[in-house]
Order: structure tokens, then sequence, then C-alpha cells
């Protein structure tokens, strides 16, 4: 489990990373949404990985660290993925405005 | 809990409902728009200046006076807003920007696109929620709240040299989000809490192996705010978006890197100062070489710009630098220097955005190209004897050149105005400690009293250098049409500036006791913690 969650978190960041260098504004879209997912995995896996174990207390039961995991982590990364989303389709219009205005997709504008 | 307890939300809750009940109304109304805005940010500013007044007695009256608990949970485990002294001072800065560029816009820059006003109001939220709130996450929300705001403002007016800008800040600040969130996630799996005076408590206990991830988490985080804050060599991307912006736009941007500073001050003292136990002084080192690199950076590009647009850029690193370096350098005279300064170099930077726009109208398009010329084959006789065919110098440019003149006279730290104050202050921190005996001056603090001195003489030459050409010089020497409700802005927070210069001595002791108790964390830590709740008093 550990191991799928950290290579998972590894490859996305790499090819993220990767794809933000690049120098046509689509690629730099790509890769700024594989790192959006690579971060909130992270956030989550910052929450201890845990199997089985709801984040929600059910009525009139206790909570406890042996029965249920840490919901905090859970509720930053839903707020993470809203904004996460909304910067990337505002982004998204942006290149399509410099796409528009310079005829090309290079992210100087230019070739 | 009285009423004005509940002021403390209010500049978050004004802006950010004024921004949204002004979307509806027509485009076509946007003087009315205008003036609603204006109206909120004038409340807001009201607001700060009270809330400043009552924050000034924090300590020594009325503990837990400046903490709002959202939703009635106490401090660690809800949501808090913090006042003190700091983050009231920087509401009460924001705000006074934020009118003047206000008014600045609505004289026809508020023409160039739609919804400047909405957009307006919301960056202006985000940016007070970033000072008031107390927890890390809330931040994150806030900082977000501003960073989209500022992109839609920075894409006003359009244009291929602005979607070009917008393009790559927009970029370059979500990858700084994305690691902004990295740092928080590992500060709370390392410490378990995102709550700021909760964390500043904890740090001091945490075992060897929480503590080096806390540290790294705390060096990503530190890096997403000095993205923002402008440092070398994560400060490429500011001097071109800033000249990219539009004026109004570009003049309330001189406070968001301040932001970055702010957080970072805020920060790096709560979790690193006196309490921080074996981290104490993490990051201090960063801060000071980088913050000198910057101010060097800066200089020599103030040195190199030819158009004021970026000029008035590279005063932005400038700025960012002294203030990073200051806080490098810690100690809660330097810091209160650090803080006059603050102050007075972003009004100062914020008056010269908006006088560029009113003295560019002045010059035809191609005096940039010409001025690169003439630099390289000297001048013609010919400008010489133009000259003296002898105009009287019409009211307008007189206006607009003594406001240059007082801006080159701040910008350089030249005596008799607050810049000079400023930076006399943070060298008399440096060099006369008053509590410590004797203490020696390193060698880095030498080369940022250097620094210190020759950044403000590259800016002298470089606003010399402009305003001969621009003033004395002019090649088709058109007369500027300026409208009164342009000028006003830059006079007023020029006036600012000479009223801070006058006032030089109770700021100056105001800055003095900020500093002191942002250097002593159990104060902010043990009033947020003790806040009582409503109806458990």
């Amino acid at each position: 489990m550990e191991l799928v969650l950290s290579v998972a978190i590894g490859v996305l960041t790499a090819s993220g990373v990767w794809l933000l260098f690049r120098p046509r504004t689509y690629q730099v879209v790509i890769g700024l949404s594989l790192l959006s997912y690579a971060v909130n995995l992270f956030i989550f896996g910052m929450g201890r990985l845990r199997i089985n174990a709801p984040p929600v207390l059910e009525k009139g039961g206790a909570g406890g660290l042996l029965t249920h995991t840490d919901p905090i982590p859970q509720a930053l990364v839903l707020t993470a993925i809203v904004i996460g989303f909304a910067m990337t389709a505002l982004f998204l219009v942006v290149l399509l405005a410099s796409r528009g205005l310079t005829g090309t997709d290079h992210v100087d504008g230019r070739e | 809990m009285s009423w004005v307890q509940h002021l403390i939300i209010l500049p978050i809750l004004l802006p950010l409902l004024t921004g949204a009940a002004i979307i509806p109304i027509d485009e076509r109304e946007r003087v009315t728009k205008g003036i609603i805005g204006f109206c909120s940010t004038a409340l807001v500013f009201g607001i700060s200046v009270f809330l400043l007044n009552r924050a000034g007695g924090f300590g020594a009256d009325a503990p837990g006076a400046g903490v709002y608990l959202l939703g009635n949970w106490p401090a660690p485990f809800g949501i808090v807003l913090v006042l003190d002294r700091l983050s009231a001072l920087m509401l009460v800065l924001a705000s006074f920007l934020a009118m003047a560029a206000q008014v600045f816009a609505m004289a026809r820059w508020h023409k160039a696109g739609s919804h400047f006003h909405s957009l307006f109001q919301l960056m202006l939220a985000g940016l007070n929620g970033a000072f008031l709130t107390g927890d890390l996450f809330n931040l994150f929300v806030f900082f977000e709240m501003m960073l989209a705001a500022s992109y839609g403002l920075l894409l006003h007016g359009s244009g291929q040299l602005r979607v070009k800008a917008g393009l790559h800040y927009i970029a370059i600040n979500l990858v700084a989000s994305s690691l902004f969130l990295i740092g928080v996630s590992l500060i709370y799996g390392a410490t378990g809490t995102l709550n700021m005076a909760d964390l500043a408590m904890r740090i001091a206990g945490l075992s060897g192996e929480n503590r080096m991830l806390m540290e790294t988490g705390a060096a990503i985080l530190g890096i997403a705010f000095l993205v923002k804050a402008g440092m070398w060599p994560l400060g490429f991307w500011l001097p071109n978006t800033y000249s990219a912006a539009t004026p109004p736009v570009a003049a309330i941007f001189a406070i968001l890197t301040k932001v970055g500073v702010y957080i970072l001050l805020r920060l790096s003292l709560l979790f690193f100062g006196a309490e921080g136990g074996n981290s104490t002084g993490f990051g201090q080192a960063v801060l000071l070489y980088g913050g000198m690199l910057t101010i060097g950076f800066g200089a020599i590009g103030v040195l190199a710009s030819q158009a004021m647009g970026r000029l008035a850029g590279y005063c932005v690193l400038v700025s960012s630098g002294t203030l990073l370096a200051a806080i490098g350098i810690g100690g809660p005279d330097v810091i209160g220097g650090a803080l006059f300064y603050l102050v007075s170099s972003t009004i100062t930077i914020c008056a010269f955005f908006l006088l560029i726009e009113l003295v560019e109208r002045a010059r035809d398009a191609g005096a940039d190209v010409l001025a690169v010329t003439m630099e390289a084959y000297g001048d013609g006789d010919e400008d010489e004897a133009e000259k003296e065919e002898g105009e009287a110098v019409p009211g307008t440019v007189a206006v607009l050149g003594l406001c240059f003149c007082v801006c080159a006279v701040l910008l350089a730290g030249l005596p008799p105005l607050s810049g000079f104050l400023a930076k006399f202050a943070i060298l008399h921190g440096l060099f006369d400690p008053e509590n410590a005996g004797a203490s020696a001056i390193t060698g880095a603090q030498w080369t940022y009293v250097t620094l210190l001195i020759v950044s403000g003489l590259a800016a002298m030459i470089a606003m010399n250098r402009i305003g001969i050409r621009t003033f004395w010089n002019s090649i088709e020497g058109t007369i500027p049409r300026v409208y009164l409700i342009e000028i006003t802005p830059v006079l007023v927070l020029l006036a600012a500036c000479l009223f801070l210069s006058i006032q030089a001595g109770p700021a100056m002791r105001f800055m003095d006791t900020t500093a002191k108790f942002l250097t002593e964390p159990q104060h902010y830590t043990g009033r947020v913690m003790s806040a009582p709740q409503v109806g458990k008093e």
C-alpha cells in the first residue's frame, strides 16, 4: 500500500514537472494537472494510510484512533481539489486567449 | 461578546459581499460600481484604522481582544482570525492603497475590460483574509482567493503583452500553490495541527524525526512565499508582470509581494523564534543571503531599465530584498525599522506606478527606443537648441515633475523623507542594539549595510536619468492631459509618506513595540489559545 502510493506520487510528480518545462501551453496545463493530483495524494498520505477506517463518526458511536482515520487531510484534499480544478479551468481560458492573440501555442507567444 | 469584536471579520466579509453584489449591475454603470466599491474600501479602511487603534493596546489590556473564533469552536480545533498590531497595520496599508488605486482606475482604466471593480473587491477580501487568518490552511484558501482575483486583474485590458505575462504569472503561481500545499500537509503530518499558535507551542517538543519533517515542510512552504515576495532566483517573473499590468492594478500589486513578506515574518518569528527549541533560527541564513542577492539583482535591474514600468518592478524587488534580509538578521530593533520601511516603500512604489502612466502620456511611443540610441551615440546638439526656445513649464508638467522628484527622493532614501528614515531605522537597529551590549557586526551584516546604501544610489542614478529624459529633454514636448481624479491619489499617497516623515517618532515607537511583540511569540500563542468562547466566559 505505502509503496503503491509513493510510486504513484513519484511518477505523477516527475511527469508533471517534465511537462511543465515543455514549450507548449497545453503540455503545461497537463503538467500542472498531474502535479496537483500528486499533491492531493500527498496530502491524503499525510493522514497516514489506513484501510477500512472511516473518517466520520457514526451516530451515537465514540471515535477512536484504532477504528477511525484522521478526517482533516481528507477535508483538506477536498478543498485543494476544488481550488485546483478552478485554477486549471482559468488557466485554460488564458491559454485559449493567448492562442487567439498570438496565433501560436508556444508559452512565450512566439516560436 | 460586544459588537466591536465582530468588526474583525468585516475586512473580509465586506469586500467579499460587495464584490459579489456588484457583479449583476450592468457594465455600462461602471461609475456606480466604482463608487460602491470605493465606499466598501473606505469603510474597510475606517474599520482597519479603528482596529489598529484597539490593537495598539494589545499586551497591556484586554487579553483576547483580537481573536475571533469562527463558529465558536475553541482555538486549536476551530478556525480563528487573529488581529494583532502587525495584521492591523497591514489591513490599514492594504485598504489605503486600494482606495488610491480605485479612484485612479475610475478616471479611465476601469473601462478597459469588464468586472474590474468586482475583481478588485474580491482580491481585497483575499488580501485581508491572508492578513487576519490564524491557521495555515485558511491562509492557503485566502491566498488562492487573492491570486485568482489577481489573475483576472492582471489580464484586465487584455492585449498580447498582458496575456503573455498573465500566462507566465498564473503558471508560476500554480506551481507555488502546489508547493504551499505540500508544505502545509508535511507540517500537519509532523505536528498534527494547522493552527499557527498551536504549532508554535508544539515545535519545541518535537522528536528528531518529526522535527526534520516539520523543517522540510516549513522550507517548502517558505519557497511558495518567497516566489510571491520575488526573492532571487524566484523573482524573474515579477518585473515583466508588473510592467505589463494596467497602472492601477500594478499599484495594488505593490502590496501582493508584501503578503509574502508578511507571512514569512510572522511564521519565522512564531515557529523559529525565541520559543522554537532546537529549530530556533531555522531558515534565517537563507532569508539573509537570499534577500541580499535580491537587493543586488534588483539594483542592477534598476540601473539597466529604460522603461519606467520595469524600473518600478525592480524597485519592488529591492524593497522585498531589503525586508527579507532584515527578517534574516532578526532582532526587534532591525525588524522595527523593517516594518517602517515596509509601509514607506509600499506606499512609494504604489504612487510611482500610478505616476508612471501619467508621465508617460507626455512621451511618444518611440521615446524608450530613442533613449537607448541616445545613450549609445551621445546627445545631438539640436536638443539643446530646441530647449532654448524657452516655453514656460505648464502647470501639469510642473506637478508631475514635483511628484516624480518626491518619488525619486523616497525610492533612493535621501534625507528629508520617510525613505531615508526607514533605512536609517534599519541601520540604527543593526549598529546599536539597545538591549545587547557591544555585539560584533558580522561580515554579512556589513554587506547588507553596503547593499542598502548602494541600492539607494542605483535608484537615484536611474531616476535621475529617466527624469532628465522625460521632463527636460522630451522630444515632442506634448502636455499630458491629466484629470484631477488621477493626480489626487498620487498626491494623497505622497502626502502619506510626508506625514510618515513628520510623525516618524510615534510611528517608529509603534513599529518597535510591534516588533517586540513579534519576537516574543508567547503573547500571540497565549492570546489565541486562551480566547474565550461566546457564552462560556
